[in-house]
């Protein structure tokens, strides 16, 4: 029988040795992960964008060829000298009127022009977050794309499957005033007087996830509201302005 | 029981001057958890996950392989310091050596194959809890010597990824049509009606196709009905 004093010193050195190894394994790998973090970003971006993203060695090259970064501000302000893809929501989002907001332009094989925003907000045991992309009436959804931390497989987990995410192509974000997201998900049964282009299927047994994807494209698409209206109003006055800054990043995008 | 075991280890002490590496013994201490004692089938230990992860070959494959790794070296880790750990808290040393090999496998994973770290997702940090790999390190690799207890982890790993492998072989064939991501159907069978089975897809799949396997196995060998 070993006394306490070895019992004690014996636990701490296990410790100690388990966890030095692991800092260094994490540590060691870390550059490798952030590879695959940051291809998988690039890939829900595009996907978001309904591309196929299934050929991953090919995945770069679409992202480089067919997106362009923008950041703006909450005051629909271009801002300069950011890269949109190193911001993450997580933190623009708890600055408040100071957050820089990433986004993504993205033209498909028809020349259509598709805004991809990024979304992020909690779902029931943890942060969700996704892609949402509109077409250029800054309305109708074009595509979308949703993941989660640490929602329950099989209910709540179901909102990262192309089933769920499917459903919102095609469907209006506002309404006639366009002042309030009117897009929602419910549960099927209810609020009967909800238009279809306003509603989306809930997913059964994962009503909080549900919601929370809800909110989280209420919430994320607000804050964008201020740039769609300057960029529609330089439309009526003629869409030079946003062509100009495209061509700049597609420049710079052909420098680096 | 333990007259048993007290006897098996004179033995051992007996055979220390030289016992070869793979001795009829030890290759035994390895063989047996593949069939007659399978962890899964017969102890019926790891099932959750099993269900859970073998819904294609791939990850059920690279599951197996993780468990294998940790069953393996934990066991081996364990053995060779059996002597030194106080047994009060012998549990929770095991569970250190588990979590920070378990650790270890899910960063590797996400660094070297991370879609497939993304599909076993939960998976991988509940091998923590796999009953099969704490139940080896208190019912063998407490009392033996290293090098047996690392092969009877490898057995046993491998033994729990054969069901594996068995299960999601089926799982994937008939409710995708496809193996390791391969499709296998043909697209003229889906365009003359054939449907995936649905079911398949679904964990209860997985508990039909260990049934079977578990009839099949104690079909043959009639010694395996009713013991556990």
């Amino acid at each position: 029988m070993h006394n306490n004093k070895y019992t004690f010193i014996y636990a701490a050195i296990i410790t100690v040795i388990a966890a030095v190894l692991l800092a260094l394994a994490a540590e060691g790998l870390r550059p490798m992960q952030e590879v695959n973090i940051r291809l998988e970003k690039k890939a829900n971006i595009l996907s978001a964008a309904r591309v196929d993203v299934s050929d991953k060695s090919k995945l770069e090259e679409l992202y480089d060829a067919n997106v362009i970064e923008l950041v703006v501000d909450k005051k629909g302000n271009v801002l300069e000298g950011e890269r949109a893809f190193d911001l993450e929501m997580k933190d623009e989002l708890a600055k408040g009127d100071d957050m820089r907001l990433p986004l993504y332009l993205y033209e498909t094989d028809e020349g259509r022009k598709v805004y991809i925003l990024p979304l992020r907000g909690m779902g029931l045991w943890g942060p969700i977050w996704g892609f949402i992309s509109l077409e250029d009436d800054f309305n109708t959804v074009y595509g979308a794309n949703f993941d989660h931390q640490g929602e329950t497989p099989g209910l709540g987990a179901e909102i990262s499957t192309s089933e769920f995410s499917d459903q919102f192509v095609g469907k209006q974000i506002f309404g006639d005033e366009r002042e309030s997201v009117q897009l929602k998900v419910v549960k099927y049964g209810t609020e009967p007087n909800r238009p279809s282009e306003h509603r989306v299927d809930g997913i059964s047994g994962g009503t909080i996830t549900t919601v929370g994807t809800s909110d989280m494209i209420k919430n994320n698409i607000m804050l964008y509201q201020n740039y769609f209206e300057s960029v529609k109003q330089g439309d009526e006055d003629g869409a030079d302005e946003i062509e100009e800054e495209i061509e700049q990043a597609e420049e710079e995008a052909v420098e680096m | 029981m333990s007259t048993e075991v007290q006897n098996t280890e004179t033995q051992v002490k007996e055979k220390k001057k030289s016992e070869p590496l793979f001795s009829k013994k030890n290759i035994q201490v390895l063989k047996d958890p593949l069939n007659d004692n399978n962890p899964v089938t017969v102890q019926v230990l790891g099932i959750c996950s099993a269900l859970a992860v073998t819904t294609q070959v791939k990850p059920s494959f690279i599951m197996a392989l993780s468990v294998v790794f940790v069953a393996g070296f934990a066991n081996l880790i364990i053995s060779a310091i059996r002597n030194t750990v106080p047994n009060r808290i012998r549990i929770i040393v095991q569970l250190v050596v588990i979590a920070a090999l378990v650790t270890l496998v899910d960063q590797t994973l996400k660094a070297f194959v991370y879609d497939v770290s993304k599909q076993l997702s939960v998976f991988v940090g509940l091998i923590i809890t796999n009953c099969l790999i704490m139940g080896r390190l208190e019912a063998f690799a407490m009392q033996k010597k290293p090098w047996p207890s690392f092969l009877d982890g490898v057995g046993s790993g491998v033994g729990y990824g054969l069901v594996l492998l068995f299960v999601g072989f089926f799982r994937e064939l008939f409710g995708s049509g496809s193996l390791y991501g391969f499709q296998v159907v043909p697209q003229w069978a889906y365009d003359a009606g054939y449907v995936n089975n649905g079911l398949m897809m679904l964990p209860p799949a997985a508990l039909f196709l260990i049934g079977i396997y578990i009839w099949i196995q104690r079909a043959l060998n009639k010694d395996l009905v009713n013991i556990s």
